[in-house]
């Protein structure tokens, strides 16, 4: 067997992800913190007023860094899923469900900023278009894989079928993704193409210090929600009593 | 530097509503699920710390 097989097993066992996710959880929240200060000093005192839309733009540097990580999270839960699915690794199935609630806020701040952006632009909170109602679907998603988690007692067979619904629900991303090119929408194409940005370098600069920013939040955020979902799963063995009667 | 003052700051060139409105409600929810988290994690020792002690005794 090789040597890197022995460790990914051993980094999958809850006993051992555990304590890691413990130490780890300072370091991301230190750099969410640093992040979140330097994104906002970015966006509201370096990036300039926009020539068409003024301040009101500035919702961008949470809009679009809250869609990308609304998406991003849905396709790191599925493939949590799937391998939960695949190898039945008893954490993979924990990660997906620690994952779910920060994607759903996400989905929803996203929605949110994005009617708060949509009513003074285009004079509407919300309109029935491609890229809007996919990503109404995607908060539908996360909620019923979070339903369905809820709503089956034995946790074995919970896994499974919630898993399979975040699988199918994948199919739903790249149509958010690819809406604004498939359909006629009124939402703005997308900012950043594979030939190059329409955008200033200081706007831009902004929005991936935002994003990275939501990325390392989600991370510490999710890293604790793991912990209590490995502390209830395993809270008859060995080593979850070992680790209480260290912290009590 | 983009404000004159921090009035200007505040009034987003007429969007305070909006652009306010949106930072706002994603800083107090962020807020909101790490504190809920966090408490989360602190019932869930406290609880099964209890439950330990308890099984203990029985034991005995």
């Amino acid at each position: 067997m090789a040597v890197g097989q022995i460790n990914w097993f051993k980094f999958s066992s809850p006993a051992t992800f555990y304590p890691l996710a413990g130490k780890l959880i300072p370091y991301f929240t230190a750099l969410a913190v640093v992040l979140t200060v330097v994104g906002l000093y970015l966006g509201f005192f370096v990036a300039p007023t926009d020539y068409k839309q003024g301040e009101g733009y500035r919702i961008i540097f949470i809009h679009v860094p809250a869609a990308w990580m609304s998406m991003l999270i849905y396709i790191v839960m599925a493939a949590y899923a799937g391998m939960g699915l695949v190898f039945n690794t008893r954490l993979s199935s924990l990660m997906a469900s620690a994952l779910a609630p920060t994607g759903a806020l996400f989905t929803f701040l996203a929605l949110w900023t994005g009617a708060l952006w949509g009513k003074p632009m285009w004079g509407a909170w919300w309109v029935w278009d491609a890229r809007l109602t996919s990503e109404l679907i995607l908060l539908f998603l996360y909620i019923g894989f979070m339903s369905l988690k809820a709503a089956i007692d034995d946790p074995r067979r919970a896994a499974p079928a919630s898993g399979l619904l975040a699988i199918i629900g994948v199919i739903n991303v790249p149509i958010i993704y690819k809406s604004v090119e498939w359909w006629n929408t009124l939402h703005q194409g997308a900012t950043i193409k594979s030939s190059g940005t329409s955008m200033e370098t200081t706007m831009l600069t902004a929005m991936l210090v935002m994003t990275f920013a939501m990325w390392m939040y989600t991370v510490a955020v999710v890293l604790t929600r793991v912990r209590c979902e490995i502390l209830e799963a395993e809270r008859d063995t060995e080593w979850v009593a070992a680790e209480l009667s260290k912290s009590s | 530097m983009n404000w004159g003052s921090a009035g200007e700051f505040f009034a987003m060139g007429g969007y305070a509503f909006y652009v306010w409105g949106s930072f706002g409600v994603t800083a107090l929810f962020l807020l909101v699920e790490v504190i809920m988290v966090v408490h989360r994690k602190r019932t869930i020792v406290q609880r099964l710390g209890r439950r330990m002690r308890m099984q203990a005794e029985v034991k005995q």
